[in-house]
C-alpha cells in the first residue's frame, strides 16, 4: 500500500495508492466528480457517463469511476469539454423525466435536480415529444417503482445483486424502453431491501413509509446510531417540527458501508411516543407525588446509602453513560446488574464482510458489560426475591417480573414511559430515550459510537445518568456531577480500562474501537 | 462471386469459390475441393509460427474494426495455465452486411476449418460459433458440417490424430444487433444481456467466462486456411491499393443496383467499378446519389466520393468514411436521404442495449427529430440540434452503437442538406403520416 | 411492464413443467459444453419457445431454477432478446425487414401486401383465424436478397409483394 501515484486535478496537486479511481482522487483534491451509477459500495458498470472527464493526451473523455489514477495524470473534471458532455448527459436524462418536483419525495435532496441546477440546460429542447409513461409499480412491502422518473442507472439492481445476493430485481426490455423489473412471483422483502431508496439519485424508488410525509428541507438531520442490535449501524435521524419521521443510514465504512437493515429503518414510531414519564414523582404514604430534581436526587442517594442488595434491570437501549452513572451511583453495595437481551433472526448482508441485524436486539450489549452489567436477565430476576433495592432503567417488564420487583423494599423506576404498572414504586424518575440525549453505544466489535440528541426532552425528562450522578455527588462531600454526556462519558472511560481513557473527541462521528484504545494507552 | 450471379471477371475468387454448390457443404465435397489441407499442416505448424504467418499476411479483421488479426492473435497469453477461448462472430447484422451467411451456408467447412486452425494457434480448445438467431438456415447447415468434422476427425479430443483437442461450439442468439459487438457477444454467451462491457480488461487478458479470448469474424476466420495454404507472401500481395490493406473482401452490395450480391475483389480495388461494373450499375434512368460503404455505421459518401474511392480501409477513410464490413447500400437519386437516415436511426434505436444514458436517449431523440422532420413538421432548428446530439453521442460511451447512429446523420446533413431543407421548408411533401 | 403488481400472478391451470424428456435431455446435454450452467441459458430458452410458442414466467422461473439464477435474472435477458416471446404468438409468426437496404427495395410494399394476404390488417395484430402476425424487423442480414422474410424458423428471401400470396399458401 506503499505505492503511490501523484497526478493533478484540477489544477490541484494529490497522491493517491495506485489503483485509485479517478472520481475518488478527486475527492481529495476537494472535487466532487457528478456522478449517478458510481457508488462506493457497488461495483461500477460506468454506464450513466455523467463522470466523464478530460485527461491530458486522453483522446476521448474518460469515465472517471472506472479509470485509474496513473503518474503525471492531469486530469480537468471541469473542463468545457467535460462540462458540456455532462450538460448533455442531463439533456439526455431529463427528455423522458416528468416534471414531477411538486410531487416528488426526493424534491430537495434529489440529485437529477442537484446536478441539473448546477450544470445542466435551462430549459427543454423536448418540447414536441411525448415522454415514455408507465404506470407506479408496488415493488413490496415499503418501495414503490417510479418508472417514469427511473434515470436507469441500476444502482438498485446491483445493489440486489451484489450486496445483498438476491438478485430479485432486473433491467428489463432494451434502450430506451427499459425499465427495472422485479421477479414477478416476489416483493422486494429482503431484510436489507429498504437501502435501495437511498441509493436511488432519484425519486423513483420511494418509501411508501415516507410517502407524502415532509419536504426533504423541512427536516432537521441529526446523527445517530442504529438502538436495533449490537452491529451499531451509523444513521441519520430526520425529524420534522420535533417529530421523527425517518431514518436513514450513514456513512460508516467500517461498520455499515452505507447501509442500514430494514428493521432498523422501520422501527422509528417509538421515538415519537407521548404516553411519556414527565415529571419526577416520590412516594409519600399511598400516593406519589411530583417533586423537583433536587428533592428527587436526594430521596435517591438515600435510598442507596441504606440499600442492602441491590438488583438493576435496564434497557440493552441504555447509553453507556447511564449504565455506567447508575452503576457508579451502587458502588459498595451488593449488586446484580442485568439488561434484557431481546432475540431475533440474523439477517446478513451477504455482500459486506462482517454486516447483519444481529440476533442480540439491542445496541449496547458490549457498553453494558463493560459498565459491570454482566449477569444474566434470568439470573437478575432469580434475585429480585428479597431484594432491599430493585433499580429499573427504562425496562419495560412482564407483569409477574414486575410484581417481584414491586415487592423490594424498595423499587426505584427510571422509566421513559408512564406505565400504569408502576405505580407502586417508591422513586418515579422520568428519563429521555436515546433520540433525546447525547449518549454512547458500544457495539459488538466494542466500537464505542457517539449518538446525538435529535429532538428535545419531554416535560422534566433527564438522561438517566445525570439522575445517577447528581445522586452519586450527594453521596459524599467533595463529588461533583458531570454536567455534560462528554463530561459523564470521559469519567466513566477513566474507570474502564477497556476504555483507556477516551474522550468525545476521540470518537468523532464515526466512532473508535476500545480495544484499540486500551491498547495504545496501555503502551 | 457476385453470388447469386455468376463469377465476374474482375473478381478475385477466394472464399466466394464454391458459393452456389450444394456439394461444397459436405465433408467429403470439401475435401474434394483441397479443403483441410491447410489444418492438418497447421496441426504440424507451432502456434508461433502460424502466428507470425498471419501477422506477415496482412490479414485485417473483416467484421468491421479492421484490426491486424495476427497481432490480436498474438495478444493472447502464454503459459497462463488457464483456458483459452476462441469465438467466431457469426451474429452479421449491420445493415447492408450479408456475407457470413453466405460463407456459412455454402462453404461451411471452410469456418470450421479457419476456426480450428486458429484455436491451435492461440492455444485455445473451445471454439464458441456465436450465430445470429435469425439464421436458421446457416444454423443448420453448420450443425450438419460440425456433425460430420467430429465424425470425420477433424474436431474432437484428437484433431485429425495431432492430440490436439478442438471443439466447436455452435450457439443461437436471440434477436439483438448489439451482440455483433465483442464484449456483449460474451456476455451473451455466458447467458447475460447482451451488453457491451467496458475495456479494460480486453477480451485476451479477460473474456468469455473471465478468461482469454480472442474474438474473431467469420470471414476473417475463412481467410485463415487460404493463408496457410499459399502463404502469407501470396497473401500480402493480393493488394491493389495501400500496403496495409491486403487480401481479398467480400463486399455485400445492395439497395439501388441492378445485380445485387457478394463480390469478392482485391482490396485497393476501385469503387466506381464495383458498382457500375461488377453490380450491374444503376437501374435504367437512374443516377448514383449515395453509397453507405461499411454496413450502415459509417458516414455516407456522395457520388464523387463513391466514384473515386479505392475500396480498402485506407482508401475509403481518405474518402471521409470507413470500409467497415463492407456492406455497400447503395441509393440512386429515387432514394429519400432524409428517410433513410431516420430509417437507420430508428434502427440504431430499436437495437440500443440502454447502458449508457447517450445511446439510451439520444438514439430515441434523434430519431423522433428526423421522424417529425419527415411528418412535414420540422423546425429550423431541428439540424442544428442534430448535429449537436449527435457530436455528444459520439466518443462518448462504452460501445460505438450511439456513434454509429451519429455517423449517417452528421453525414447526411452535411452532404445532403438540401434534402433536409425541402422538408422543413414545406417544398417537398411529408414523407410520413401524422398520426 | 413487469408482473410486479405485488399481488401473486394466478395461474389458470399449473405450469407443466417443460423439462422433461426430451426437452430435459436436450438441456442436459448441453451442460457439459459450457464452464457454467448460466450459458445455457439462451439455449434453454430456445428450448421452451420451441416446446411451448412462446416463453411463460412460469417456464422462466422453471429454467431459472434449474440453472441456478433467479425468474428476475431470466426476465431480464428473455425481454432483452426479440426473437423470444413472453406472450403468445399466431401460429405463423411473420417477421419482415424494413431496415433501410430492404427499403430502398421495396419491403413497404411487401408489407402492405403481406398485412392485406393475411388479414391482420396492423403489424403486431394476429388475424382472426389464428394464423398469423405480421411485425416489422430490422436487419435480418439478407440485403442482397431483399425483401427477406421469416414464417416462424423459415428464413424467406427475395419476397416480392406478387410472391406473397403463394409464400402465404404454404402456411395453413
Amino acid at each position: 500500500m506503499s505505492d503511490l501515484v501523484n497526478l493533478t486535478i484540477d489544477d490541484v496537486a494529490v497522491s493517491v495508492p495506485k489503483g485509485t479511481m479517478l472520481i475518488e482522487a478527486a475527492k481529495q483534491a476537494g472535487v466532487l466528480v457528478p456522478h449517478y451509477c458510481y457508488h462506493p459500495s457497488l461495483p461500477s458498470p460506468a454506464v450513466c457517463r455523467m463522470c466523464l472527464v478530460e485527461v491530458e493526451k486522453a483522446p476521448k473523455l474518460l469515465p472517471a469511476c472506472v479509470t485509474a489514477a496513473a503518474e503525471g495524470q492531469v486530469v480537468n473534471v471541469h473542463s468545457p469539454q467535460a462540462e458540456k458532455a455532462r450538460e448533455s448527459v442531463l439533456e439526455f436524462l431529463l427528455i423522458n423525466h416528468p416534471l414531477d418536483c411538486p410531487i416528488c419525495d426526493q424534491a430537495g435532496e434529489c440529485e437529477l435536480q442537484d446536478y441539473v441546477f448546477q450544470e445542466g440546460r435551462a430549459g427543454t429542447r423536448y418540447s414536441d415529444y411525448a415522454k415514455r409513461y408507465n404506470p407506479v409499480e408496488d415493488f413490496g412491502p415499503d418501495v414503490l417503482y417510479v418508472p417514469n422518473r427511473c434515470i436507469l442507472c441500476t444502482r438498485c439492481v446491483r445493489f440486489m445483486e451484489d450486496v445483498a445476493k438476491t438478485p430479485v430485481l432486473n433491467v428489463s426490455e432494451r434502450g430506451d424502453r427499459a425499465y427495472i423489473g422485479i421477479d414477478p412471483g416476489q416483493r422486494l422483502e429482503h431484510p436489507w431491501s429498504g437501502n435501495v431508496v437511498d441509493l436511488c439519485p432519484v425519486g423513483s424508488l420511494i418509501s411508501k413509509d415516507f410517502l407524502h410525509k415532509a419536504r426533504a428541507w423541512d427536516l432537521d438531520k441529526t446523527a445517530s446510531i442504529c438502538p436495533g442490535c449490537t452491529q451499531g449501524c451509523n444513521m441519520m435521524i430526520d425529524t420534522r417540527d420535533g417529530a421523527v419521521v425517518r431514518l436513514r443510514p450513514r456513512a460508516n465504512l467500517e461498520v455499515n458501508r452505507h447501509f442500514m437493515c430494514d428493521v432498523g429503518r422501520s422501527d422509528y414510531r417509538w421515538m415519537n411516543r407521548g404516553d411519556r414519564a414527565e415529571v419526577p414523582l416520590v412516594r409519600d404514604g399511598q400516593r406519589l407525588v411530583p417533586t423537583d430534581w433536587d428533592a428527587a436526587a436526594e430521596r435517591l442517594a438515600a435510598l442507596v446509602q441504606s440499600a442492602g442488595r441491590v438488583v438493576v434491570l435496564a434497557s440493552g437501549r441504555a447509553s453507556l453513560e447511564s449504565l455506567g452513572w447508575v452503576r457508579r451511583l451502587l458502588e459498595g453495595r451488593q449488586v446484580t446488574a442485568a439488561i434484557k437481551v431481546p432475540l431475533g433472526d440474523e439477517a446478513p448482508l451477504a455482500g459486506v464482510p462482517d454486516l447483519a441485524l444481529r440476533k442480540e436486539r439491542v445496541p449496547n450489549l458490549d457498553g453494558a458489560r463493560l459498565a459491570g452489567y454482566d449477569a444474566s436477565w434470568a439470573d437478575a430476576i432469580g434475585r429480585l426475591d428479597g431484594a432491599s433495592l430493585v433499580v429499573l432503567l427504562d425496562v419495560e417488564l412482564m407483569d409477574a417480573e414486575l410484581d417481584r420487583a414491586a415487592r423490594a423494599e424498595a423499587l426505584v423506576a427510571l422509566t421513559t414511559l408512564d406505565d400504569e404498572r408502576l405505580k407502586g414504586a417508591t422513586l418515579l424518575l422520568p428519563v429521555t430515550s436515546m433520540v433525546e440525549e447525547h449518549g454512547t453505544y458500544v457495539n459488538r466489535s466494542l466500537r464505542v459510537q457517539r449518538y446525538v440528541q435529535a429532538k428535545a426532552a419531554p416535560g422534566m425528562a433527564r438522561a438517566a445518568w445525570w439522575i445517577a450522578a447528581e445522586a452519586w455527588a450527594l453521596g459524599e462531600p467533595g463529588r461533583s456531577a458531570p454536567d455534560t454526556a462528554a463530561a459523564a462519558f470521559a469519567r466513566l472511560s477513566e474507570t474502564i480500562p477497556t476504555l483507556g481513557g477516551m474522550t468525545y473527541g476521540d470518537l468523532g462521528l464515526t466512532g473508535r474501537v476500545a480495544d484499540a484504545a486500551a491498547r495504545s494507552a496501555a503502551r | 462471386m457476385g453470388f447469386p450471379h455468376p463469377s465476374h471477371p474482375k473478381e478475385t475468387v477466394l472464399l466466394s469459390k464454391h458459393f452456389g454448390e450444394p456439394g461444397a457443404r459436405s465433408f467429403a465435397g470439401w475435401t474434394e475441393r483441397g479443403g483441410y489441407q491447410a489444418l492438418k499442416k497447421a496441426l504440424g505448424m507451432t502456434p508461433e509460427a502460424i502466428i507470425e504467418e498471419l501477422k506477415a499476411s496482412g490479414l485485417r479483421g473483416r467484421g468491421g474494426a479492421g484490426f491486424p488479426t495476427g497481432l490480436k492473435w498474438s495478444f493472447m497469453p502464454k503459459g497462463d495455465g488457464k483456458p483459452h477461448y476462441l469465438c467466431c462472430n457469426a451474429d452479421e447484422s449491420e445493415p447492408g452486411t450479408f456475407k457470413d451467411r453466405e460463407i456459412m451456408r455454402w462453404t461451411p467447412h471452410a469456418l470450421i476449418e479457419g476456426c480450428a486452425i486458429a484455436c491451435h494457434a492461440i492455444g485455445a480448445e473451445v471454439c464458441y460459433i456465436y450465430i445470429r438467431g435469425e439464421f436458421t438456415d446457416p444454423l443448420q447447415v453448420m450443425e450438419q458440417a460440425v456433425a460430420e468434422a467430429y465424425g470425420n476427425g477433424a474436431l474432437g479430443g484428437n484433431a485429425f490424430g495431432s492430440g490436439k483437442r478442438i471443439e466447436i461450439v455452435l450457439f443461437r442468439g436471440a434477436g439483438a444487433y448489439i451482440c455483433g459487438e465483442e464484449t456483449a457477444l460474451m456476455n451473451s454467451l455466458e447467458g447475460k444481456r447482451g451488453n457491451p462491457r467496458i475495456k479494460p480488461p480486453f477480451p485476451a487478458a479477460a473474456g468469455v467466462f473471465g478468461m482469454p479470448t480472442t474474438i474473431n469474424n467469420v470471414e476473417t476466420l475463412a481467410a485463415v486456411p487460404h493463408i496457410i495454404n499459399r502463404g502469407a507472401v501470396w497473401y500480402k500481395a493480393l493488394c491493389l491499393g495501400n500496403p496495409k490493406s491486403t487480401g481479398t473482401k467480400l463486399f455485400s452490395v445492395c439497395g439501388h443496383v441492378l445485380k445485387p450480391g457478394n463480390y469478392e475483389v482485391t482490396l485497393g480495388f476501385p469503387m466506381k467499378e464495383l458498382i457500375y461494373d461488377l453490380a450491374g450499375g444503376m437501374r435504367p434512368g437512374r443516377t448514383l446519389k449515395a453509397v453507405i460503404p461499411g454496413g450502415s455505421s459509417v458516414p455516407i459518401m456522395n457520388r464523387a466520393e463513391a466514384e473515386s474511392a479505392l475500396c480498402d480501409y485506407e482508401g475509403i477513410v481518405e474518402q471521409g468514411s470507413m470500409l467497415g464490413s463492407a456492406g455497400f447500400i447503395v441509393m440512386d437519386d429515387s432514394a429519400d436521404i432524409v428517410y433513410e437516415v431516420y430509417r437507420l436511426a430508428k434502427f440504431y434505436a430499436h437495437e440500443s442495449c440502454a447502458q449508457c444514458t447517450q445511446c439510451r436517449e439520444g438514439t430515441a431523440w434523434t430519431t423522433k427529430i428526423l421522424e417529425r422532420i419527415l411528418k412535414g413538421q420540422g423546425k429550423p432548428e431541428d439540424l442544428d440540434l442534430l448535429l449537436e446530439l449527435s457530436d455528444q453521442m459520439t466518443g462518448k460511451t462504452i460501445c460505438v452503437l450511439s456513434d454509429s447512429c451519429a455517423a449517417p446523420i452528421v453525414s447526411g446533413i452535411k452532404k445532403f442538406r438540401s434534402e433536409f431543407d425541402a422538408y422543413l421548408s414545406r417544398a417537398k411533401a411529408p414523407a410520413l403520416a401524422s398520426a | 411492464m413487469s408482473s410486479g403488481s405485488g399481488a401473486p400472478v394466478a395461474h389458470e391451470t399449473a405450469h407443466e413443467p417443460v423439462f422433461a424428456g426430451k426437452a430435459k435431455q436436450r438441456l442436459e446435454a448441453l451442460y457439459p459444453k459450457f464452464p457454467t450452467k448460466q450459458a445455457c441459458l439462451l439455449p434453454a430458452l430456445w428450448i421452451v419457445q420451441e416446446e411451448r410458442g412462446w416463453i411463460s414466467p412460469a417456464a422462466m422461473a422453471e429454467v431459472g431454477e434449474l440453472l441456478g439464477v433467479t425468474p428476475a435474472y431470466v426476465r431480464g435477458v428473455v425481454t432483452f432478446y426479440t426473437m423470444y416471446h413472453t406472450h403468445p404468438v399466431g401460429r405463423h409468426f411473420i417477421q419482415v425487414c424494413t431496415t433501410s437496404p430492404c427499403h430502398l427495395c421495396g419491403s413497404d410494399e411487401v408489407v402492405k401486401t403481406l398485412l392485406k394476404e393475411t388479414g391482420c390488417g396492423e403489424l403486431g395484430a394476429t388475424s382472426a383465424d389464428g394464423r398469423f402476425t405480421v411485425i416489422e424487423v430490422e436487419c435480418l442480414g439478407a440485403c442482397g436478397f431483399a425483401t427477406p422474410i421469416m414464417i416462424g424458423n423459415d428464413f424467406i428471401e427475395s419476397v416480392t409483394p406478387d410472391r406473397v400470396p403463394g409464400i402465404l399458401a404454404g402456411y395453413r
